[in-house]
């Protein structure tokens, strides 16, 4: 993003929130692993002064992506959703893209955060799954901002409050994520199978899932269809 | 055939043809095949060249793709057959009029091909109806649908009519249903249609080699 691309208006906006230059030499040198200045902890300020009690927290990746999110409590989703879409100054109009996470073991979900944050959040006891939306503006150019939300467990609270009432176009995405990861999303207005057909039960993506043992096993240099072929063959 | 050869050809310079009433009629059927007008995958954009002008499969008399079972003869299985699209597949076939046949084009329709290994594909429609012939490729060229077409036509010209050897169509016992799959809760139930799909049993050695 360069200045001409900018409105007047857009340049009286503070500059916290125009993502990192990464073409420039001095934002390469130091890159915000340790303090992000970044998107994601410019909108987390501007979340904590309009919902001061809402369960928003930032969760730092110091991979290569340097992508920080923002981890948001199930029953705020929406409230905030609403807030980044109409507020002025943020306008994040745009849902790219719903994706979902199974995290069967809670330790691995935070491996790439910030060992502060991980101090603050207590492990789930039986995993739970993830859901990620990646929000853009385009009317102010920015993003990615990514939000994560998180299900109790993996088993009965699977529950998690639709947005296709501020994003509409969450509602063939939040069907795909039912589908192939079995989270429920609450306020939905069509929530069935999009890619499987009705009668089917299991949730494909799921780390646990087993597929059917359905097709004649070749030689293959892969070990885990090797593994497959030993358990369909019945040994001699 | 019960012709000489020789004879035949001598009538031909007088201007006569001899034919058998059996090559006649499967001259007649392997000219002009109508293919089922239907695609599933990235094969099938390799059928719809075909068609067009530079490979031309109007040439053999194949050009005439029907929207309705009813009216086509030839299935080309052109793609990906996945778990929740093969009760269909099955349902066209079995809408279609005898004499009927099959070509499996591409891997996935096939085996899965690289799909094999997925949960929701089908790993070949020969589990579920009788294929003629197979064209393997992924995607097959528009020059291999013409071979696997020019395959299907020499075995329609080789079909017995009577006898022991007839074809299935002129068999009044054959059937020219087959059963169609239902959606189960983990899979397609059944998997496979054992009276037409059997494969040859393999057996593995404990290191999973064949023995």
């Amino acid at each position: 993003m360069t200045a001409e691309h900018l409105t007047p208006e857009d340049r009286q906006s503070p500059d916290s929130l125009s993502p990192p230059d990464r073409e420039s030499p001095d934002s390469l040198a130091s890159p915000d692993r340790e303090s992000p200045d970044s998107l994601a902890a410019a909108v987390l300020a501007r979340l904590r002064t309009a919902f001061p009690r809402a369960g928003v927290s930032l969760r730092t990746n110091p991979g290569p992506a340097v992508q920080h999110s923002l981890l948001v409590s199930p029953a705020d989703l929406c409230d905030v959703c609403r807030f980044l879409r109409d507020t002025p100054d943020l306008a994040f109009d745009f849902l790219s893209n719903v994706s979902g996470v199974d995290w069967p073991d809670p330790s691995k979900a935070d491996a790439v955060a910030a060992p502060a944050d991980e101090q603050g959040t207590p492990a789930a006891a039986a995993g739970f799954l993830e859901v990620i939306y990646h929000l853009y503006s385009t009317r102010r150019r920015i993003g990615p901002l990514v939000l994560r939300v998180r299900t109790a467990d993996r088993l009965s609270g699977v529950q998690i409050p639709s947005v296709v009432a501020v994003f509409r176009s969450a509602e063939f995405q939040e069907r795909e994520i039912f589908d192939l990861y079995g989270v429920e999303f609450t306020g939905h207005p069509d929530l069935r199978r999009i890619l499987m057909w009705d009668e089917f039960q299991d949730h494909p993506m799921r780390k646990d899932y087993v597929a059917p043992d359905d097709y004649e096993y070749e030689p293959t240099p892969h070990a885990a269809v090797l593994e497959k072929a030993q358990r369909h063959y019945v040994q001699p | 055939m019960g012709i000489d050869f020789q004879l035949a050809e001598d009538m031909k310079s007088q201007g006569v043809h001899v034919t058998s009433f059996e090559s006649l009629v499967n001259w007649g059927r392997a000219s002009s095949l109508w293919p089922l007008q239907f695609g599933l995958a990235c094969c099938a954009i390799e059928m719809i060249a075909a068609t067009m002008a530079r490979y031309d499969m109007a040439r053999f008399g194949a050009e005439v793709f029907r929207p309705s079972p009813r009216q086509a003869d030839l299935m080309i299985v052109a793609g990906t057959v996945t778990k929740k699209m093969a009760p269909q597949v099955v349902r066209l076939y079995n809408q279609m009029a005898e004499p009927k046949y099959v070509i499996a084009m591409g891997a996935c329709a096939i085996s899965g091909g690289p799909f094999k290994d997925g949960y929701n594909v089908l790993k070949g429609i020969d589990r579920f109806i009788p294929v003629d012939v197979v064209i393997p490729g992924c995607p097959p060229r528009p020059e291999a649908l013409l071979d696997g077409l020019l395959t299907l036509r020499a075995k329609i010209a080789r079909e017995k009519l009577l006898g022991k050897h007839r074809a299935r169509h002129a068999n009044p016992d054959g059937t020219a249903a087959f059963p169609v799959p239902e959606f189960g809760a983990h899979d397609l139930e059944p998997t496979a249609n054992r009276e037409i799909w059997n494969p040859p049993a393999i057996v593995r050695d404990a290191e999973g080699g064949e023995a």
